[in-house]
């Protein structure tokens, strides 16, 4: 477990060392990992928990009578509660694993849409998501004659919540789906107001949770979520998993969304019954080991202390704004206030496009993402074909910043 | 300890490249196009559009759009510069050419038909931005596509 400190503040050189990962050059300079929004590294516990998984207990789960099953599915359920617990949901049934978020997102829209939305409903997105919060959204609407209402952004990245009121004020909007935090803006949204005006127009709210429950402690019925996905790989845990929690009555009331074994109860010729929740989700044989790590992640993040980490990303984005601030020719995107914020800092420079910024500061080991990050409607609203975006996590120090920085002045010697 | 030996960054960033991304030749709309062909790099949103105007097998004249890094920008602006006049196999020649000297061949990069775009060599060293370098030739591959699909549409 990683020691730190001070109780209140989080010393990221205390938890580096369990991060092999980090500790490589990279054309000749020390790695300085900054693109966590896309995926989180894995410390050492978490390596470990998939590895003496496979040595020790693999079997396949809920279906063997032998040891080694019984200790695979305690293993796998065993995970699920300690999710559960980090987005403070007390029933482990209502928390279904999935690949990641994106297939979260595709059950909801899938299974709750095919069975609630008809034609005229009205799907409330916004004009910040992810491509994954979106897309599933526009095939349900093509099947079912729903219709996609957006809330629009301001100049400074932030949801325009005043248009709200009026957009439910038509009587159709059925559900909302909302990312928790902005991938590429950093916004931290106020779904709690979201969740209260959406219920009291009888409608539900699904949150993309990919880039909130990696950085704060998550609980869902406080934020007055009806559905909430994540994904492991941006929270110290491996691709391939992650999780839909859903209140139970809904579950419950919705059809599945694949079928196979793993999800039934019965199976006759003409028709089956479904497992209970969650299994009734979970069809053909689960990423296990998946689960059992994203477990150790969660873990792992308990014990650096979930309240610490955006307090300590909040840091490096107040040292990286103002670092930008005062470099001529940049232009920062998102909410000015860094504790509107979560570590995300996407940034254009004038004169240069953002993959030759992405590959000169490669080139001296510092890892940044360009492009249009999955969210083209942002990059529409403000104008832009795409953006270079740093992004934070409790391993990264005020060096990584500092190099960040440097190596844009590098950007501009080249490009200047 | 893993360690990558430093791409030469000047190698890719050499002053004639910067200047074709600054001051782009031929960009801009071509009125009496006879095929226009719009090119993306879906993942990383860079933008090209190739107007050509054919004339008996040859490029009479061409012009391009763009929105993108500098190499891929740079890249189509000076193929532009090399092609008009030219007949369509040989712009089919440049392209395959040019191709290769992407994939590292150092014949193909000696080549003197290439002309400016031998600047481009040092991509090939920076495996993720080869796909910038190669999306104008791209479009000019599907623009003669169609302009020969036509053709034996006509005749056919
Ligand atoms: C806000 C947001 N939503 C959804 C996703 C999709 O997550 P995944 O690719 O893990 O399914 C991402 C990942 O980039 C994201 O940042």
């Amino acid at each position: 477990m990683p020691s730190v400190s001070t109780p209140d503040a989080l010393d990221p050189s205390a938890v580096r060392g369990d991060f092999p990962i980090l500790d490589q050059q990279v054309h000749g300079h020390p790695l300085a990992y900054l693109d966590n929004a896309a995926t989180s590294q894995t410390p050492t516990p978490v390596l470990e928990a998939i590895q003496s998984y496979y040595r020790n207990d693999n079997a396949n789960v809920h279906r063997g009578i032998h040891e080694l099953s019984r200790r695979s599915t305690d293993a796998y359920e065993g995970a699920r509660m300690k999710v559960a617990r980090w987005i403070g949901a007390e029933d482990a049934g209502e928390v279904v694993w999935t690949r990641g978020t994106t297939e979260a997102i595709n059950l909801v829209a899938s299974a709750w849409g095919a069975a609630n939305l008809e034609e005229g409903d009205e799907i409330l997105l916004t004009d910040m998501e992810h491509h994954s919060n979106l897309v599933p959204w526009q095939l349900v609407a093509a099947r079912t004659g729903a219709r996609l209402r957006y809330l629009e952004l301001d100049d400074e990245g932030r949801l325009r919540l005043e248009d709200l009121p009026g957009i439910l004020a038509g009587g159709r909007v059925r559900i909302g789906a909302v990312g928790h935090v902005s991938n590429a803006l950093g916004t931290i949204n106020p779904v709690r107001e979201i969740a209260r005006q959406l219920h009291a127009a009888g409608a539900l709210l699904l949150v993309d949770g990919a880039q909130g429950a990696p950085h704060a402690p998550v609980d869902v019925a406080e934020l007055g979520a009806d559905f909430y996905a994540f994904s492991g790989h941006k929270m110290c845990g491996p691709t391939g998993i992650g999780v839909l929690w859903g209140r139970r009555e809904l579950l419950e009331a919705m059809p599945p969304y694949q079928g196979g074994g793993e999800m039934i109860s019965e199976v006759q010729r003409d028709y089956s019954t479904w497992a209970e929740l969650p299994h009734k989700f979970e069809a053909g044989t689960p990423n296990i080991a998946g689960a059992v790590a994203m477990g150790a992640a969660v873990d792992y993040l308990d014990g650096v202390g979930p309240e610490r980490i955006l307090v300590h990303e909040q840091g490096l984005v107040r040292q990286a704004l103002e670092g930008l601030q005062a470099m001529p020719g940049v232009r920062v995107f998102g909410p000015r206030d860094p504790e509107g914020r979560a570590g995300v800092v996407p940034f254009t420079m004038e004169g240069t496009h953002p993959h030759d910024i992405a590959t000169i500061l490669d080139s001296q080991g510092v890892a940044i993402r360009a492009g249009h990050h999955c969210a083209q409607l942002v990059m529409k609203r403000y104008g832009v074909s795409a953006t270079a975006r740093a992004s934070f996590y409790l391993y990264n120090t005020a060096d990584d910043v500092d190099r960040l920085l440097d190596g844009l002045e590098s950007v501009r010697e080249i490009f200047g | 300890m893993i360690d990558r030996s430093t791409p030469p960054l000047k190698s890719l960033y050499q002053q004639l490249i910067l200047d074709h991304y600054r001051k782009p030749r031929n960009r801009g709309e071509l009125d009496d196009r006879t095929v226009e062909v719009l090119m993306r790099n879906p993942t990383c949103g860079d933008e090209i559009t190739l107007q050509l105007k054919v004339e008996d097998e040859r490029i009479a004249d061409v012009k391009f759009l763009g929105d993108g890094c500098s190499i891929s920008q740079a890249s189509v602006s000076m193929m532009t510069t090399l092609l008009k006049g030219e007949s369509l196999d040989k712009a089919h020649k440049l392209a395959t050419r040019f191709t290769k000297m992407m994939h590292g061949d150092e014949e193909a990069a000696r080549d003197p038909d290439l002309g400016n775009l031998r600047s481009l060599a040092g991509v090939a060293k920076f495996p993720v931005r080869i796909k910038c370098a190669l999306l104008g030739f791209d479009a000019l591959q599907e623009a003669m596509k169609k302009t020969r699909g036509e053709e034996e549409d006509a005749e056919g």
